[in-house]
């Protein structure tokens, strides 16, 4: 699957899947082979099944109490801060670095786009490892930011923003750099011919063009900082309110109550499924 | 956390003194003695019997003595193999319950051992076979003077904790109440491991650990006693689990780590008597 396949993918998932409706008619009936339909359908059961059992085995009795905890709320409202601030930053440099990758020539590029997906499959937890030896406070980069600015990240909340930016901005930039490649430079050549600096072509006509893409790629790095949890218990440590998002409740919740923690993560389930919903209505059904 | 064991392994003479060892205190632990006499009883030789593979799930605080342990089981018994899953007791009591398939359990409090009783999955009466007292790690040579658990309060000092649902945090969150003293860290840590760590990468200047834990990190960490931590001994107890695949193997790797042998290997780690 090349990049751009790869963010048409994401962006079709996030619209509803490619246009179906034309072959839906009895589909089921004629053309689909058994031989197809049989691991499709296990696949669905397989992605399906674990959530559905989350709401099987849910305390529905004990809900309203173990929700109204204030630790569970803060926890929530720290995660969905977090993983917006981390979408953010994702935003601010994620989406000129994909510029650069699709539009810029530059020896190596091959090279440096291999080392963006890094932390796609990167454990998590390697993850948080490599950002405490480079921001730590002991870091080789912390120990300046400590020394000169008296900065440390670990256990802080920007850490948290840190550690969720670092695991969620390669899906950003992914999906941003297959937009990109997918859309017409012309349209930039043109505005550059017409007078517009580099800069404002960028801002005036390829933004706009790439918009969806950037939806699509910010409410995946969005998702995916929300769910964060191995760089974040490595690099920023558990600290209610500071650094406690809620998968690290969730974790630490199923050590003593697992009651608890099935009603955390339907929360987290269920705040996921809406914002991503929300956001294909407004921002993807259109396109 | 690349903890390599240590401690050399010592000459071990399981099968002499160690069987008598065996037999001794497999005589004391009321439910296995049955079994285990029968095992060990003709001679050394019936050693071979034993088979298989001994699934441990252990407090993380047993890392570097259970593998020792482990090792010294492997070396003794020829053909069984003894494997760890080690971490905090609470996740590991979960994990059991959750059908986990282990064989033994050794955990850090009677209470998360509780939670595998209570659930029906200890075979026997879990025993104690150590107890551990806590101990506050430093950065090397203790830069910041800490001197006591009341220096730990200084607003200055990024200190770590174990989340009070893990035993270690529990027993500092005792100790820290019994001295009346109110201590904010920096982070709550999953196990007393995790803790550590972050005082051997300096991202903290002090965490609230076992005597064990300090000691088996040699010299990448200072080590403060404090009084306070007699108020909160942490009871270790070990149990064979009911879904245990090679019951026999099992038991007899219990009753090494309760035998003279595995109790020297133990206090050499920092461990009390029980």
């Amino acid at each position: 699957m090349t990049r751009a396949d790869l963010s048409e993918a994401a962006t079709e998932t996030l619209r509803g899947g490619p246009r179906r409706r034309r072959v839906r008619t009895g589909a089921v009936g004629r053309g689909v082979p058994l031989p197809l339909l049989v691991p499709a359908l296990i696949g669905l059961a397989f992605l399906i099944v674990p959530l559905v059992a989350l709401l099987v085995r849910a305390p529905w009795s004990s809900m309203p109490e173990q929700l109204t905890s204030a630790d569970v709320w803060q926890a929530l409202q720290l995660s969905l801060v977090c993983a917006t601030a981390a979408t953010a930053v994702s935003l601010v440099i994620g989406v000129p670095l994909a510029w650069l990758l699709a539009r810029v020539e530059f020896p190596g590029r091959g090279l440096v786009r291999a080392l963006v997906t890094l932390p796609l499959v990167l454990p998590p937890v390697v993850g948080g490892v490599a950002l405490l030896m480079a921001l730590g406070r002991n870091g080789v980069v912390g120990k300046w930011l400590d020394a000169w600015f008296g900065i440390t990240l670990p256990f802080t909340t920007a850490g948290v923003v840190v550690a969720e930016a670092f695991v969620a901005m390669p899906f950003l930039v992914i999906s941003v750099e297959g937009t990109l490649r997918a859309a017409d430079p012309r349209y930039e050549e043109a505005a550059t011919t017409l007078g517009a600096s580099r800069f404002t072509a960028f801002r005036r006509v390829t933004l706009p063009l790439i918009a969806p893409g950037i939806a699509a790629g910010a409410v995946l790095a969005w998702a995916r900082a929300l769910g964060e949890f191995g760089a974040t218990i490595t690099f920023a440590g558990n600290f209610p309110g500071r650094t406690q998002t809620m998968p690290l409740a969730v974790y630490l919740a199923l050590q003593s109550d697992p009651e608890a923690a099935v009603a955390l993560s339907l929360v987290l389930l269920a705040v996921s499924v809406a914002v991503l919903a929300g956001l294909r209505d407004r921002w993807m059904t259109a396109g | 956390m690349t903890r390599t064991a240590r401690r050399n392994h010592r000459t071990l003479q399981v099968t002499g003194a160690g069987v008598a060892a065996l037999l001794a205190l497999g005589a004391c632990s009321s439910s296995d003695s049955g079994s285990l006499s029968t095992t060990s009883g003709s001679s050394g030789s019936t050693s071979d019997k034993l088979t298989g593979t001994v699934t441990v799930f252990a407090a993380a605080s047993l890392q570097e003595s259970f593998t020792t342990l482990g090792k010294q089981f492997e070396r003794a018994h020829p053909g069984t193999k003894v494997t760890f899953s080690f971490g905090g007791s609470d996740s590991l009591a979960a994990s059991i319950t959750g059908g986990a398939p282990a064989d033994v359990f050794a955990s850090a409090s009677p209470k998360t051992m509780k939670i595998v009783t209570d659930a029906g999955d200890a075979s026997g009466t879990p025993v104690t076979f150590v107890r551990n007292q806590l101990e506050i790690a430093t950065l090397p040579g203790n830069p910041d003077k800490v001197a006591s658990l009341k220096d730990l309060t200084n607003p200055a000092l990024k200190v770590v904790l174990c989340d009070k649902e893990v035993p270690c945090g529990a027993a500092a969150q005792k100790a820290l109440d019994a001295s009346g003293l109110k201590l904010t860290p920096v982070s709550y840590e999953q196990d007393v491991k995790a803790a550590l760590t972050k005082v051997e990468l300096k991202e903290a200047d002090a965490a609230v650990v076992y005597k064990t834990d300090v000691h088996a990190a040699g010299d990448k960490v200072g080590g403060v006693e404090f009084p306070e931590s007699a108020d909160a001994v942490n009871d270790y107890p070990i149990t064979l689990l009911k879904d245990a695949q090679h019951t026999d193997t099992a038991k007899a790797f219990i009753a090494l780590v309760r035998s003279a042998e595995g109790q020297k290997v133990l206090t050499e780690a920092g461990f009390l008597k029980p």
